[in-house]
């Protein structure tokens, strides 16, 4: 059984008069521990596929099976839960909310999961010990590096122990270096076990997955790791 | 999500945007401020008339010529046509009933008062030494009518506190004969400052025997017979006696009419209450205004905090839990804003009573009650489609936003 399913997957837009095929056709298999590039120009549907596996947006047609189970079909409610507890985001812009500390960020995940305040307080601790931001953690956003903000991000998404983590251009608002030190901690933790499925149209970015998949106009075009 | 956390995180929402969190309580606690202070006013004002009308005297039932309900066909009216009127023997009569303690009769009319050349139109008022008794009158000076009936040759005057002033200003005005219409009177009192009641100004009369003031006016009938019953539960039945009376010594015909204070005091208390509540209904405008202010201040929020609330559904929020988060929030603004204006209102209220201690203007518990849950339901009722829009928000859509 492989982790995610996908088959005969369709996605269309209205966009006016005209339909739009954001995704067609797709079948696409990604078993527990990989790590996958999802690679492509903008408009070719890789955003849309990332909404799709993080159930933000469900399909037209076709079925996805998660770790087994035909999620298409979950009610809204059903699916927050699934999101709650089986998959992790990461961001292009990071979404921290300005308002909360990097701790209480951190701890966001947990709350809604109405976990209580005495156990999130001390996996915070942990999770922010762990990617080095213990003196951090009264810090708001605005007062936190970029990198300092997605490795905040990274850890909100992996405080509840998700299957899997969706990035979304993790690398594209930081500089060289600091997206190098953000794909190790993410490779890190794809080592530790966890899925990892990155969306990125920077082949260099792409180029460090073991499994690409090549996306235009809606289609999968190239799969160097399909078994 | 634990409610604790709803509580916490819709709190720090609030306080993240602290000037359109200030807008906001601001014009809530204005609604209620106002439903509060202009309910003390409207309440002040009955409070005080009610007292006004209770200065009057105690227990009293006043007897008028004339009736003023319909009584359907009466043969005895088709004769006589016109009632008959009240006398000083009528008052006599009804002061013999059982329930009553005292009754006086009372003549009223307007004349001309002279003294050392000055001339004042003064309110004769024509009664006997009970009137005093009856409404609580004390003198100043000297003393009041003597007691029990005094014929023609009684030319005694007692003077309004203002009377006296007026006409004599510094000197003493006890003692001295003062002419009224024309016949002259020796001054015997003056009478304690007292204010308005039953329609004139007690400090702006002069109050005369019974007997002098209907020989002045040329007349035998009394403009009012005032009775005060022998306590508060025999009111009714004093009232009850004297239309008896009355009726007897009138051929068995029920030509006067008997109210008592009370039902004076009621129907003012009525009409002022009702008072109360139009303005408290004007007030509540404003509340409504402020809660479409909610509204408006909560859909921009949403607007504001798309982002954040894609990241959340992404987080795995479902849309019950966004839409209580934001429904606290106004819930919490709502009531920050009812609490700030029951303070400014009470506030508002104790400024109103200091400025003017004869008005007790205490805001009614009612009103105040009705103002808070107002404003708390308006806030809710205001907050639930700026929430629904927040919980129905597509998460891609808002995630992109940024």
């Amino acid at each position: 059984m492989s982790l995610i399913e996908l088959s005969a997957i369709e996605r269309v837009f209205t966009l006016g008069d005209s339909e739009v095929h954001a995704l067609h056709a797709l079948d696409l298999a990604i078993e527990a521990g990989e790590y996958v590039a999802i690679m492509g120009p903008s408009g070719s549907g890789k955003s849309t596929l990332l909404n799709l596996l993080g159930l933000l947006d469900r399909p037209n047609a076709g079925t996805y099976r998660l770790e087994g189970r035909d999620v298409t079909t979950l009610s809204a409610e059903e699916q927050a839960r699934v999101r709650r507890e089986r998959i992790g985001f990461v961001f292009q812009s990071f979404h921290l909310v300005p308002r909360l500390t990097a701790a209480e960020n951190v701890a966001l995940p947990m709350m809604l999961a109405g976990i209580p305040a005495a156990e999130r307080a001390q996996r915070v601790t942990t999770a922010l010990a762990d990617y080095g931001l213990t003196d951090r953690a009264s810090h708001r956003p605005d007062q936190l590096s970029g990198g300092q903000r997605q490795r905040v991000a990274i850890a909100r998404a992996t405080i509840m122990r998700p299957a899997m983590l969706l990035a979304d251009e993790p690398t594209g608002n930081l500089d060289r270096a600091t997206g190098e030190d953000v794909m190790s901690l993410l490779e890190g933790l794809n080592a530790g076990g966890v899925t990892l499925i990155v969306v990125t149209h920077d082949p260099v970015l792409g180029g460090r997955a073991r499994r690409r998949v090549m996306m235009q106009d809606g289609s999968k075009v190239e799969d160097t790791g399909a078994r | 999500m634990r409610p604790a956390d709803v509580l916490r995180f819709a709190a720090g929402s609030a306080t993240g945007y602290p000037l359109r969190t200030f807008l906001m309580v601001l014009a809530m606690s204005i609604g209620v401020a106002a439903v509060v202070m202009l309910t003390a006013l409207g309440d002040g004002a009955r409070r005080y008339v009610v007292n006004e009308f209770s200065s009057l005297g105690s227990n009293l039932v006043i007897v008028l010529p004339g009736r003023s309900e319909t009584g359907g066909f009466n043969p005895a009216n088709a004769i006589t046509g016109t009632p008959r009127d009240l006398t000083v023997g009528d008052a006599h009569a009804i002061a013999r009933a059982p329930s009553v303690l005292r009754t006086a009769p009372l003549t009223i009319g307007t004349s001309e008062a002279a003294y050392g050349g000055k001339l004042k139109d003064v309110t004769v008022v024509g009664t006997t030494a009970d009137y005093f008794l009856i409404r609580g009158l004390t003198v100043a000076q000297g003393r009041i009518l003597p007691a029990g009936d005094t014929g023609l040759s009684s030319s005694v005057a007692i003077l309004g506190a203002k009377v006296r002033e007026e006409m004599f200003g510094a000197e003493p005005a006890v003692g001295r004969m003062i002419r009224v219409g024309d016949r002259r009177y020796r001054v015997i009192g003056v009478m304690a400052q007292s204010g308005q009641g039953l329609g004139m100004n007690a400090d702006e009369v002069i109050v005369l025997p019974v007997s002098a003031a209907q020989a002045m006016f040329n007349t035998n009938t009394l403009f009012r017979i005032l009775v005060e019953a022998k306590g508060r539960e025999s009111i009714l039945a004093a009232k009850a006696e004297a239309a008896e009376i009355i009726k007897t010594r009138h051929d068995g015909e029920e030509d006067v009419t008997v109210i008592t204070q009370d039902a004076v005091l009621a129907t003012f208390d009525r009409i002022l209450g009702v008072l109360t509540y139009g303005v408290a209904g004007i007030a509540g405008i404003s509340l409504a205004v402020a809660g479409i202010l909610v509204m408006n201040v909560m859909l921009v929020a949403v607007t504001q905090r798309t982002g954040e609330i894609g990241l959340m559904k992404a987080l795995g929020a479902p849309g019950h839990t966004i839409r209580n988060a934001f429904l606290t929030e106004a819930a919490l603004l709502s009531t920050a804003g009812a609490v700030l204006g029951y303070l400014i209102g009470q506030g508002g209220a104790f400024v109103l009573r200091l400025t003017f201690p004869t008005l007790p203007a205490h805001a009614p518990v009612w009103a105040v009650i009705a103002a808070l849950a107002t404003a708390l339901v308006t806030g809710l009722l205001f907050g639930v489609m700026p929430a629904n829009r927040a919980a129905r928000l597509d998460p891609v859509q808002a995630l992109a936003k940024r």
